[in-house]
This record gives structure tokens, C-alpha cells and sequence, in this order.
């Protein structure tokens, strides 16, 4: 650690390259701190995600009708306007709604965006869900209904291993714009990464190090999911299915 | 069995990422036998969502109305008065969205021409280039063009002005070329190469067979992607507002600070919500409207 400490302050003195994430101890901790609100962010709105869209979806398929329209409504109403303009609904119109406990707000910066963007996803979440379900062939489940299964068991051992199967490739890149997505929190001070790094390079002027270290950042983040989901995808495959 | 217009999940690879990818084609078009009809149906959530935010919006407006002192002006009023400001904001997000379709989808063409180029070194540098633009986060490129790009130029001794908003644009047309590149791609690769062949055998030059023979061919196909990532586009323009463009998010921001009035918060981000509802949702419902069309045949 401390060589490499020492050959980017060898850097900087050469050629003026100025890496401060990687010598200066104060630098290098706001930079993970931003990192991790980053993967925490993603991390929260993921698993939010994953099961309100899941909620939604079952209520896009309800029996009431109107229950079928609100839920649509929703997943129309998050898809079709700004994310930013969300983000600022949540934080600047409704975050003063909330009473203050002992002076300080209920809900910070970081519960609002995770509230904002976990219902944006939420949206896309139940159509890929409901997509999945829909992509199962009805032979299958007639099959299954065939050879005496009950309809809770349809669901549980045939639709929903299928359904699951067919969400991953949809899944894969709803993720990857969640990743992406969480750079508007620093729209509302959110400490993430880009926020962070904002703050290095307003102190240490050094913009073009950092934008490329924080690019460099995002698109190894993004590599890494799209490797994992590959991996899980081959992992999980059903031989004669969906190929 | 008729074919199938292609299944919501292609629907949505396509809304969030452009075109499909070849992985994704192949996953998702068997999968879409055992699809539910949704027609007729369907058009009636488009009033009903935009009826669920009109109602909010009016709400808010009640609510405040009730509120608000005798003696200062209501929030309708309010929202009367900074209309047309908030309007003239509003036209300016689509002129940069207007400018950055325009720059991304010219240079996405010549992205994707030479991402099919028969030379290695050129269609795997554009492949680089596309990744690392299609998976960098927008705000992110945008902040890079801002800071990076100086804010004016100097032709010999004539000084050119490079205002603020036209490098968000230009910002905002990286992603947008990286998936035009992406659209141009899969639609050019999805054409049989039985008709490369056969334009060959027919003395077609390589330029001739693709301006001639596959690009005409593609436009149906590419269309309704590219008109998601329009819809995309234009609800990113509201980033610009983070790196000080004066478009309806800033106003917006300024109007509320001017008037320093709680109750006129909920109003007027429901009344921006609902402008880019009307806006974007008519290309969204259209847009799948030419996908199940093209998909048909």
C-alpha cells in the first residue's frame, strides 16, 4: 500500500497527474466512503425493488379492475417522467411534509433517494416480472395441470423457475441502469461516489484525474454485474429451453 | 400461429438500453409464445395515468388553496404567473433534446458503420467505444463534457462562444450515440446474409449493398428504439439543470426559492411531472404501437 502510495506521489511530482485518492489518507477515505454509500444505494433499491415489483406485478394481474389499473398507472406514471424530477418531487415536495424528530429531519437525503429510486425501479421491476410470467408457454402450465398439479404448485414449481429464468438477460440490464441511475443522488447531496469525488477535485482541482478515475469506476462496476449475471444466467440454465 | 409482437421484456431491454443485443434477441423471441393479447385495453391506461396525475396535481392545488392566508395570492395563481417562464424552460429541454437526437444518432451511424466494418481494428475500437459510453453513467459524461471542454474557442483571432447548454448537449449526445450505434448494429445484423450474398452476385459494391439494399431495409426496425431513446433523452435533459444550465428543473428550483412558500411545492413539481408525462408518453404508446405493427410480419 504504501508503494503505491508512494509511486503515484512520484507520479504527481513527474508529470503533475494528481491522484489524490491514492496518497492522501483523508482523500482516499472520502472516495470509499462515497464508493460504498454507492453500493450501499444500489444494493437497497435492488432488494426494494426486487419485491414491490413483484407486488406490482401480481396487482397488474389482480381480478379488480381498478386494482389492475392502478397498478399499471404507477409503473406508466414512473416510466414516463424525469427521474430527476422525481428525485426532487420526493426530496424538495415531500421530504418537508415529514415531521422533524428532536431537529433533525426523519428522512434524510439517503432514505429519500433510496425511496425515489426503489419505486422508479420498482416500475421497470414489475414489467420485466410480468413479462416473465407471460413468456412461460401455456402448454407448460396446461401440462403441469395435466399431471394433476394444483395451481399454487404451477406457480411454485413450473412458472416461476421459468418465469425467473427468462427475467435474467431484462434483470441484467435493469440493474446496470440502477448502477447508473444512483448518480442522481447527488442531485440531493447524497454522498456517493460522484458527490464525493465533486469534492475532491472542488478542493484539489483536479478535474480530469478524477472524471476518469470516477468513469473508470462505474464501467468496472458495470462490468463486474454483467459478468456475474452471465455467470448466473449459464449457471441456471435449462437445457432445450428458451435457446 | 401468427407472429408475435415482440414480448414486454424485449420491450424494456429496448426502453432502458436501445436496441437489442443479439443475446437478448435470441432469449426473448421464443419466449414470447404463450403472450396475453393486450390491445384495446391497454390505450385506456394512457388517460387513466395521465387522469391519476392531473388529479394529484389538482389536489395539491385544493389542499393549498384551503391553506393558504386570506391575504397572500393562492398557489393557482402563483402557478398561472410563473407559467410561462416555466413554459419558455420546458421549450428550452427540448431544443437540447432536438440537438443532442440529432448530433447522437449522425455520429451513432458512423459509429455503427464502422462497428461492422470488415477490419478488426476498426470494429473492435468502436466496440470499445460503444461499451464504455453505453455503460458510463450519464450524469458522469456530462459532468466530463462540462468540465473538460472550454467554454469557448479561438479561431485565429475570432473568438467562438461555446455556452454552457451546447456542451450539455453535446454531453447528452454520447449515450445517445453509443446506443444509436447499438440500434444500427442489431438492426443491420438481424438482415439475412443471404442478401450480402446476393447483392455480391449482383456486382454491388460493399457501400452500394448497405446504402441501397440493407439501410432501407432497417429503418423500420430501428424506428421504434430510436424513439424510446428519444423519450429517454428528453427526461435526461433535466440533468443539465445539475450542471447549472438554466432549463425547467433550475426554474423550477428558482421559482420555488423566490416564492419561499411549502405549499407551493407539491403543486409545482406535480405540474413539471405532468408537462414531461404529456410529453413522453404519446412516443412511448406510439412507439409500441409501430413495434407490435412492424412485429407482425
Amino acid at each position: 500500500m504504501d508503494d503505491v502510495a508512494a509511486w503515484f506521489l512520484a507520479l504527481y511530482k513527474a508529470t503533475g497527474i494528481k491522484l489524490t485518492i491514492f496518497y492522501d489518507g483523508y482523500d482516499r477515505g472520502r472516495f470509499v466512503e462515497g464508493l460504498i454509500t454507492t453500493v450501499k444505494l444500489s444494493a437497497y433499491c435492488l432488494a426494494g425493488s426486487l419485491v414491490l415489483g413483484a407486488l406490482v406485478a401480481m396487482l397488474q394481474g389482480a381480478r379488480t379492475a381498478a386494482v389492475r389499473r392502478a397498478a399499471s398507472a404507477f409503473v406508466e406514471l414512473f416510466r414516463n417522467t424525469p427521474p430527476l424530477v422525481q428525485l426532487y418531487f420526493f426530496y424538495f415536495a415531500l421530504g418537508p411534509l415529514l415531521p422533524r424528530a428532536g431537529g433533525a429531519p426523519l428522512l434524510g437525503s439517503f432514505g429519500w433517494a433510496v425511496i425515489s429510486l426503489t419505486l422508479l425501479e420498482t416500475a421497470f421491476a414489475a414489467e420485466i416480472y410480468r413479462a416473465g410470467i407471460e413468456a412461460v408457454p401455456r402448454e407448460m402450465v396446461e401440462a403441469a395441470a395435466s399431471l394433476g398439479f394444483s395451481r399454487p404448485q404451477i406457480y411454485r414449481q413450473v412458472v416461476l423457475p421459468l418465469a425467473l429464468r427468462a427475467t435474467l438477460p431484462a434483470m441484467t440490464n435493469n440493474l446496470v441502469n440502477l448502477v447508473k441511475t444512483t448518480t442522481l443522488a447527488y442531485a440531493i447531496a447524497v454522498p456517493e461516489l460522484v458527490y464525493m469525488s465533486a469534492q475532491i477535485w472542488s478542493e484539489q482541482v483536479n478535474v480530469p484525474e478524477m472524471m476518469v478515475v470516477l468513469l473508470v469506476c462505474y464501467v468496472a462496476m458495470v462490468g463486474a454485474i454483467n459478468q456475474f449475471m452471465q455467470w448466473l444466467e449459464a449457471r441456471l440454465r435449462v437445457p432445450g429451453f428458451g435457446q | 400461429m401468427r407472429a408475435t409482437p415482440p414480448s414486454p421484456a424485449a420491450l424494456i431491454c429496448q426502453m432502458r438500453r436501445g436496441g437489442l443485443s443479439q443475446r437478448e434477441r435470441r432469449q426473448n423471441q421464443p419466449l414470447s409464445l404463450g403472450k396475453r393479447g393486450r390491445g384495446e385495453g391497454a390505450a385506456l391506461f394512457s388517460t387513466r395515468t395521465g387522469v391519476a396525475l392531473a388529479i394529484v396535481f389538482v389536489a395539491s392545488i385544493a389542499v393549498a388553496q384551503i391553506r393558504t392566508q386570506p391575504a397572500s395570492a393562492s398557489v393557482l395563481e402563483l402557478l398561472v404567473k410563473w407559467t410561462p417562464l416555466l413554459a419558455t424552460g420546458f421549450l428550452f429541454n427540448l431544443l437540447i433534446s432536438f440537438f443532442a437526437m440529432v448530433v447522437g444518432t449522425a455520429s451513432g451511424l458512423l459509429l455503427a458503420f464502422a462497428r461492422i466494418s470488415p477490419r478488426r481494428s476498426l470494429s473492435g475500437t468502436s466496440w470499445i467505444v460503444v461499451q464504455f459510453f453505453r455503460n458510463a453513467p450519464w450524469l458522469v459524461l456530462l459532468f466530463f463534457v462540462m468540465y473538460l471542454l472550454p467554454f469557448q474557442f479561438r479561431l485565429g483571432s475570432v473568438t467562438i462562444p461555446f455556452p454552457d447548454w451546447i456542451k450539455a448537449t453535446l454531453g447528452l449526445a454520447l449515450p445517445i450515440m453509443a446506443n444509436v450505434a447499438e440500434i444500427v448494429r442489431g438492426a443491420v445484423q438481424s438482415i439475412p446474409t443471404a442478401q450480402w450474398d446476393a447483392a455480391r452476385s449482383l456486382a454491388f459494391s460493399r457501400r452500394q449493398t448497405l446504402w441501397k439494399i440493407i439501410l432501407p431495409q432497417c429503418v423500420k426496425r430501428m424506428l421504434p428504439p430510436w424513439m424510446n431513446w428519444y423519450a429517454i433523452l428528453t427526461m435526461a435533459t433535466t440533468l443539465a439543470s445539475i450542471v447549472g444550465v438554466s432549463e425547467v428543473m433550475t426554474i423550477t428550483l428558482r421559482i420555488t426559492n423566490a416564492e419561499g412558500r411549502t405549499d407551493l411545492l407539491i403543486p409545482i413539481y406535480s405540474y413539471v411531472l405532468l408537462w414531461f408525462f404529456l410529453y413522453c408518453y404519446p412516443i412511448s404508446r406510439w412507439t409500441r404501437r409501430l413495434e407490435a405493427r412492424y412485429g407482425q410480419r
